[in-house]
């Protein structure tokens, strides 16, 4: 059990309780505040698999514009300190199983993989990610294309989401 | 020692939980949140697979933004149509929302 | 004795290993260390700076300012602290306890951090982030997130409309922020700090004055100091989002706030002011600490000198400067500097000409949003009242009774 491992199960661990705590907290804004934690420990794992790039992209995206944007709604749609009515529809039991089989399903494939065996390789040196990252993702034998349909798509979005919630 | 099934089953269980946040939950706002769940564990995996098949080539991180992409639209979307509903029709309860229903 | 830093640390090191520690726990002993003693650096840091503004306001508003605890009024702040340290703390009916506690802890935490990855000498820098300026962006998330805890959990309608705020005020203005920073990453090639302080040759606030100016302007929008501090204006929500805070709490909000002025003194030292560099500062590097300590001063005072000159903006005058000004005016920054650049690099331009067109094209930009703006700004029209007069004789009143 080295560091790297050590800290690896206790990032998962916490991420993974403030996921579920997300799907089943009563009080909106608290799921929301969940929801930046388990953010942040994926942000940590990030790290750890030594993509910085991501990480940091991963915070200020998730952290600082999506999450703040959920916050911005909860407060708009709910009267945030006393929450009524249930928390799940009635079909949740279905669900719940249904969670527990693609997890037990996904758990039981990557165990066929040779996944178990696949350690670490050694990343060099003088690796730099991040201006790979940007030279991938603007070339034209690389993602270029990937990259225009996401910000065409982004460009959607935003035209979209004026339409749809501007006053009528 | 770590290996890239730690990864991935730490991916399935928060895609599993995110899953069961979609389907379970009755606030609109946390059906959202649950699908930024699923979309984190698919990044999850991304990253996990290029980490352990072979870090020089990024294929795995130039996907992973595009990915970050597609959730920041997705919630901009998302989030106004929430907005449009709760306008409209007082609630964002998603199984109070049944016009199309019979 | 040139550089007394790293010696200490080198000895610290010796003595941890010497007690029979491992590497990897001393390494870990170490940062710890480090990050204790930045954060104690910039925490007393502040209690000058509380004294440094008020008596610049003093100054700017012909005023004295503190002069009566200690010489020049230099206890003023200590007894501050004392002061607020004996106060109550108070709890508001119907809070949410837990988030309105971890609030004003993020607020300084999130400053904190920041520093981090700032350079302060050639042999001082926390650690070399190769994305150091995303970095200072997504840190500034959380500064974002713990003013709408503190807003939400205090269940208090000026608070929340403080959030409000906020959230309209910080997320506009991280725009053009991004965008100046991008200017320095251009020059530099680079996204680490440590790179960015190296390649300062000349500073790159001659290349660019234009970023240098938005990154300011965006900086102080950040730091919720006026003329943008809409979200604590004190004549409209009474204060804001930390309108429940009492004691230390409040005090923590308040330590936040200078240290993130003192901050964007030090990350606009790093980016434009050329860091820690200046004469003999490779060969001696504490003289790299007080350059960078002087040039994080001048930013502080600029800072300082514009809330005191300026007076509170309106929400709909703060968005507009931002959306109809600061962004597009960044973008075409973006846009002429990054095509300027690729054609000069590949006709294998000398420094001297590289940084004297990136100047004249930054003085013909300032030249031509003058001009732009002179021929489109519309005076803001003044509605007229009929004269009336403020008292008449008594004959005439019931004549013209005045119709209110």
């Amino acid at each position: 059990m080295t560091g790297m491992d050590s800290l690896f199960l206790i990032f998962a661990v916490i991420t993974l309780i403030s996921a579920f705590l997300v799907v089943t907290t009563k009080n909106l804004f608290h799921a929301a505040l969940w929801l930046i934690m388990t953010l942040f420990g994926v942000a940590a794992i990030y790290v750890l698999l030594n993509a910085f790039y991501l990480a940091v992209i991963q915070v200020i995206v998730y952290i600082g514009a999506i999450a703040i944007l959920m916050i911005f709604a909860i407060m708009l749609t709910q009267r945030v300190m006393n929450p009524s009515g249930r928390i799940f529809n009635k079909n949740w039991i279905i669900a719940a199983l249904l969670g527990a089989f693609m997890f037990i399903g996904l758990v039981i494939i990557s165990m066929q993989t040779g996944a178990s065996k696949t350690t670490l390789p050694q990343i060099s040196g003088q690796l730099d990610t991040v201006s790979e990252l940007g030279q991938a993702l603007v070339s034209p034998n690389a993602y270029v294309i990937p990259f225009e349909v996401a910000s065409v798509l982004l460009l959607a979005a935003l035209i979209g989401a004026i339409f749809v919630s501007r006053k009528r | 020692m770590i290996t890239l099934n730690w990864v991935l089953i730490f991916s399935a269980a928060l895609f599993s939980i995110g899953l069961f946040g979609v389907l379970a939950r009755r606030n609109a706002v946390a059906i959202l949140m649950g699908i930024e769940l699923m979309l984190n564990a698919v990044n999850v995996n991304l990253v996990g697979f290029w980490r352990f098949s072979n870090p020089a080539v990024i294929t795995g991180q130039a996907f992973a933004v595009i990915v970050f992409a597609v959730a920041a639209a997705e919630v901009a979307v998302g989030l106004a149509l929430v907005i449009s509903i709760y306008r409209r029709r007082k609630t964002i309860a998603a199984d109070d929302i049944d016009l199309m229903k019979w | 004795m040139s550089d007394p830093i790293n010696l200490i640390a080198n000895w610290l090191q010796g003595l941890l290993l010497g007690l029979g520690l491992s590497v990897g726990l001393t390494k870990i002993i170490l940062s710890f260390v480090g990050a204790v003693v930045v954060a104690t650096i910039g925490m007393l840091t502040v209690i000058f700076l509380i004294w440094l503004e008020r008596k610049i306001a003093g100054r700017i508003q012909d005023r004295l300012g503190p002069n009566r605890a200690g010489p020049y009024g230099l206890l003023q702040p200590f007894a501050d602290v004392i002061k607020i340290l004996t106060k109550e703390y108070t709890t508001p009916d119907g809070a949410d306890v837990v988030v309105y506690n971890i609030a004003p802890i993020m607020a300084v935490a999130s400053v904190l951090l920041i520093w981090a990855v700032i350079p302060f000498a050639s042999t001082v820098v926390g650690t070399n982030l190769n994305v150091g300026v995303l970095y200072i962006m997504a840190v500034g998330a959380f500064g974002l997130l713990s003013i709408l805890m503190a807003g939400l959990s205090s269940n208090n309608k000026f608070a929340l409309l403080g959030a409000f705020r906020s959230v309209a005020q910080l997320i506009s203005y991280e725009i053009p922020m991004v965008v100046s920073l991008l200017m320095p990453v251009i020059f530099a090639r680079s996204m680490g700090l440590v790179d960015i302080v190296e390649a300062q040759m000349p500073w790159f606030i001659i290349l660019s004055p234009l970023a240098a100016l938005i990154f300011i302007i965006a900086s102080m929008a950040e730091v919720n100091r006026a003329p943008f501090d809409l979200m604590e204006a004190e004549s409209e929500i009474v204060a804001g989002f930390h309108i429940e805070y009492s004691g230390m709490k409040f005090g923590m909000f308040y330590v936040g706030e200078f240290l993130h002025v003192f901050t964007v003194g030090a990350l606009v030292a790093t980016l434009f002011l050329g860091g820690w560099r200046g004469p003999w500062a490779e060969q001696y590097p504490i003289l790299g600490l007080i350059y960078f300590y002087i040039k994080t001063f001048v930013g502080y005072f600029i800072v300082a000198w514009v809330r005191l000159t300026v007076p509170r903006i309106r929400i709909d005058q703060m968005l507009d400067f931002n959306w109809k000004f600061l962004t597009p005016l960044s973008l075409v920054l973006l846009i002429i500097t990054a095509v300027l650049d690729r054609v000069l690099v590949l006709v294998n331009s000398e420094r001297w000409v590289y940084s004297l067109v990136m100047f004249l094209a930054n003085i013909l930009i300032i030249w031509a949003t003058v001009e732009v703006l002179k021929k489109t700004t519309s005076k803001p029209k003044r509605k007229e009242f009929p004269m009336r007069p403020v008292a008449m004789a008594p004959e005439t009143s019931t004549s013209t009774e005045p119709s209110s």
